[in-house]
C-alpha cells in the first residue's frame, strides 16, 4: 500500500478518501457527520438516489429548474413567433375569413414548442452541469467502485477541502465504521 | 437482507401475490443481478421463445420492406383508399400506433407524480413500448403522402419555392405533436437508462459490451450532486410530458374533429380520443408484459399487483371510452342534424361495415367488463385475453371512425365503399413486425427494468414504515 510510505508533503496527489458503506443510512449519518466536523468539499456515491443526502452534503442547486423554465419559455415564443411570421409575413393566406394573425389556431404549435425545447433542456442542462459526459474520473480508480452502481455507498472527502489532512480524515472518516477507507489516487 | 453476498443471492422468482410489487428477499445486489442478468445472458441461453417470436416479427419485417418498395414504385394506388375514403388503412393505423405509445408515457409520467409504487417495474418497459410504437405510427402519414420521399416539405424551412406549413391546420399541429412526443419519449427513455448503462458498465465482463455501455453512460458515476440534478430533471419532464401526452392524442382527434364531416365533426374527440389510447396502450404493455414476465422468469419483479393495476386502468379508461361512444351517438340524436343522424344510422346498421361497429362494441365494452370480478383480474391468462380483445377493438374503433364517416358524405355521389387490399394488410401487419422485432431487441439488449428506481424500492421495502400491505 502507498499509504504507509507517502509523506505529508505529497498530499496534493491524492484526490480524497473514500469511505466505503454497506447501506444508505449510514452513509447519510456519515455525511452529516463530516459536514458537522468542517467538511466541505466532499461527494456521495450511491447506486440510487437517496433522500436527504445532497442536503447532507450541503449541496443546493436550482440551476436545473430555472433553465429547464427559460427553455420553455424560448419553446413556447419561438413556437409562435414561427406561426405569426409564416401567416403574416412570409406567406400571408387568407383562410375562411379569419385574420392574418389568427392566433388561437397556433396554440397547439406554440405549446408543443415549449414542451419540446424545456424537455430538451432538462436533460442537456442536467448534463451539462453534472459535467457529462466525461471520460475520466479519479474515483474510478478506486477497485470497489464498481460496486458504486450496485449495492454499495461511498463517501469521498476531496483533498481540495481545506481541512483535508490524510491523516486525520483518515481517523475521523474509520470512526463512522465504514467498510474500508481508501485513498483515491487523482 | 445481506449485504455480504458478493454474487446473487438465489431468490426464487415467485410471485410474491397481490399485495406486494416485488417479491421477498431482494437486496439491492439480487435485483441487479436478475434485470442485468438478461443481459448478459449468453447468447444460447436465450430463451427459446425469444428466438420464435423475434424470428416470426422478422419476417413481418421482410413483409413490410416488400409492401413499402411495392408502394415506392407503384405509389399509393396499391392501397385500397379511393375517393371519398382518401385516407383508410394508413390513417387506421397511425392512430391506433399512436394511442398504443400513450401508456408509457402515462406510466413513466404521470403515474410518477402520483406517486404509484407499482410503476417501477413496468415504466421502462413501456417506455421503450411507446418509443416503438410511435416509430411505426410516424411511418405511415409518410407512407401515406404519395410521395414520401418529400416527407421534409412538413416541416417549416426557408427553401426556393418560397412555401410554408400551413399552421392553422390541425395536420401541421400534427406533424408538431408527433415529433415533439417522439423526441420526448426518446429523452425521457434515455435518461432514465443512465444510471442503469452505468450498472451495465461495470457489470460487463468483456470489453466491448463495456465500451459499448460506458459510452452510454457518458462517465455516470453515482455522485449525490448528480442524482440531485438527474431527480429535478426526471421530475420536470414528468411534469412536461403529463400535459403533452394529453396534448398528442387531442390534436391527432384534431385531425378528425376540426373536419366538418358527420361522425368526425365532435367536441368529444378530444377526450375520447385521450381516454382510447390510454385503454390500448395499457391492453398493450399486457400483451408484452405477461410474456416476457414468464420467459425471463420475473415474476418476483412484476407481479400480479403490477397486472392487477393494469387491469384496473384498462377498466376505467374502456369505460371512458364507453361514455364516448354512447354520447356520440345520443348526440346524433338529440342534435337533430340530419346528415350526423345519418352517419350513425350507417354507422350502426343500414352501412356495410355495421358489423365493425358491433365487434367494437363487443371488444371494448363488453368484454372488458369482466375485469370487474377480481378473479379475472388475478388469472393471467384471462387478462393477456381481454388485452388481446382491447387491442383489436380499438384497432376497429378507428376503422370504423375513419372509414366509415368517410364513404357516407354529404351528397350522395359522393359515397363509396373502401376495401384495404392485401398491401394495406402487409404494411399494417409490417409495422406489427417492426414493433414486436424492436420489443425483442430491447428486452435483450438493453435492461427491461430500471435497475436503480427497483432498488429505490428494495429500499423502501426494508423500511417498516413504508411497508406495503402488511
Amino acid at each position: 500500500m502507498p499509504t504507509e510510505t507517502r509523506a505529508s508533503g505529497q498530499l496534493e496527489r491524492v484526490y480524497g478518501l473514500m469511505a466505503e458503506f454497506d447501506q444508505p443510512e449510514p452513509l447519510l449519518e456519515a455525511a452529516r457527520r463530516a459536514r458537522a466536523e468542517g467538511y466541505r468539499n466532499m461527494d456521495a456515491y450511491t447506486p440510487m438516489p437517496v433522500e436527504g443526502l445532497a442536503d447532507a452534503i450541503g449541496f443546493r442547486t436550482s440551476w436545473v429548474e430555472r433553465l429547464v423554465f427559460l427553455g420553455g419559455v424560448a419553446g413556447g415564443t419561438g413556437g409562435f413567433m414561427l406561426c405569426w411570421w409564416i401567416t403574416v409575413i412570409a406567406y400571408p393566406h387568407i383562410v375562411a375569413g379569419r385574420p392574418l394573425n389568427s392566433w388561437p389556431a397556433y396554440v397547439p404549435i406554440t405549446f408543443e414548442s415549449m414542451v419540446l425545447i424545456a424537455c430538451i433542456t432538462a436533460v442537456v442542462g442536467m448534463l451539462a452541469l453534472n459535467g457529462l459526459p466525461q471520460p475520466y474520473h479519479p474515483v474510478f480508480n478506486v477497485a470497489q467502485f464498481a460496486r458504486a452502481s450496485r449495492d454499495r455507498f461511498f463517501l469521498c472527502i476531496e483533498s481540495t477541502d481545506p481541512k483535508f489532512d490524510l491523516e486525520a480524515t483518515r481517523t475521523f472518516l474509520e470512526q463512522l465504521q465504514p467498510r474500508e477507507v481508501t485513498e483515491v489516487e487523482p | 437482507m445481506n449485504p455480504e453476498d458478493q454474487e446473487s443471492s438465489a431468490v426464487a422468482t415467485l410471485d410474491p401475490g397481490p399485495d406486494k410489487v416485488i417479491g421477498p428477499g431482494h437486496d439491492y445486489g439480487s435485483v441487479t443481478d436478475e434485470i442485468g442478468g438478461v443481459v448478459f445472458m449468453p447468447f444460447l441461453k436465450t430463451p427459446r421463445q425469444l428466438f420464435t417470436g423475434f424470428a416470426c416479427a422478422f419476417v413481418l419485417v421482410n413483409l413490410l420492406m416488400v409492401a413499402v418498395t411495392w408502394l415506392f414504385v407503384r405509389g399509393v394506388g396499391i392501397w385500397g383508399i379511393v375517393i371519398p375514403v382518401a385516407w383508410g388503412f394508413a390513417i387506421v393505423n397511425f392512430v391506433w400506433w399512436i394511442g398504443i405509445g400513450h401508456a408509457g408515457t402515462l406510466i413513466s409520467a404521470i403515474l410518477l407524480l402520483l406517486k404509484q409504487d407499482w410503476r417501477t417495474s413496468i415504466n421502462r418497459f413501456s417506455e421503450a413500448m411507446t418509443l416503438f410504437a410511435v416509430a411505426c405510427a410516424g411511418m405511415f402519414p409518410i407512407l401515406h403522402l404519395g410521395r414520401p420521399w418529400l416527407a421534409y416539405w412538413l416541416l417549416p424551412y426557408p427553401n426556393t419555392m418560397w412555401l410554408w406549413p400551413q399552421p392553422r391546420s390541425p395536420l401541421i399541429w400534427d406533424v408538431f405533436a408527433v415529433s415533439t412526443y417522439a423526441t420526448v419519449s426518446f429523452i425521457f427513455w434515455f435518461t432514465g437508462l443512465i444510471p442503469d448503462f452505468a450498472t451495465m458498465r461495470d457489470k460487463a465482463g468483456n470489453s466491448l459490451a463495456q465500451k459499448i455501455f460506458g459510452t452510454l453512460a457518458m462517465g455516470w458515476r453515482g455522485s449525490a450532486k448528480h442524482w440531485a440534478r438527474y431527480q429535478k430533471a426526471y421530475l420536470l419532464l414528468a411534469g412536461l410530458s403529463t400535459p403533452l401526452v394529453v396534448s398528442v392524442h387531442s390534436v391527432v382527434s384534431f385531425d378528425f374533429a376540426v373536419a366538418i364531416l358527420p361522425g368526425w365533426h365532435t367536441t368529444i374527440f378530444p377526450p375520447y380520443f385521450v381516454a382510447g389510447a390510454i385503454y390500448s396502450g395499457f391492453a398493450m404493455v399486457l400483451t408484452l408484459a405477461i410474456p416476457v414476465r414468464r420467459w425471463y422468469h420475473l415474476e418476483d419483479l412484476i407481479t400480479m399487483r403490477h397486472i392487477e393495476c393494469m387491469a384496473k386502468v384498462m377498466l376505467g379508461t374502456g369505460l371512458i371510452v364507453a361514455y364516448g361512444y354512447a354520447m356520440e351517438a345520443f348526440m346524433a340524436w338529440y342534435s337533430g342534424g340530419i346528415y350526423e343522424r345519418y352517419a350513425f344510422v350507417n354507422r350502426m346498421w343500414a352501412g356495410g361495415y355495421w358489423w365493425t361497429y358491433w365487434v367494437l362494441i363487443l371488444c371494448n365494452i363488453a368484454i372488458p367488463q369482466l375485469l370487474w370480478s377480481r378473479r379475472v383480474r388475478m388469472s393471467v391468462p384471462a387478462v393477456f385475453m381481454i388485452a388481446l380483445v382491447v387491442n383489436v377493438g380499438m384497432w376497429l374503433e378507428r376503422f370504423v371512425i375513419v372509414v366509415t364517416s368517410l364513404t357516407r358524405d354529404f351528397v350522395p355521389s359522393s359515397w363509396g365503399m373502401y376495401y384495404p387490399t392485401i398491401w394495406d394488410w402487409s404494411t399494417y401487419l409490417g409495422t406489427i413486425g417492426v414493433f414486436l422485432s424492436l420489443m425483442f431487441l430491447f428486452v435483450r439488449g438493453l435492461p427491461a427494468i430500471s435497475i436503480f428506481e427497483m432498488r429505490e424500492v428494495v429500499h423502501h421495502e426494508a423500511e417498516p414504515v413504508h411497508a406495503h400491505g402488511d
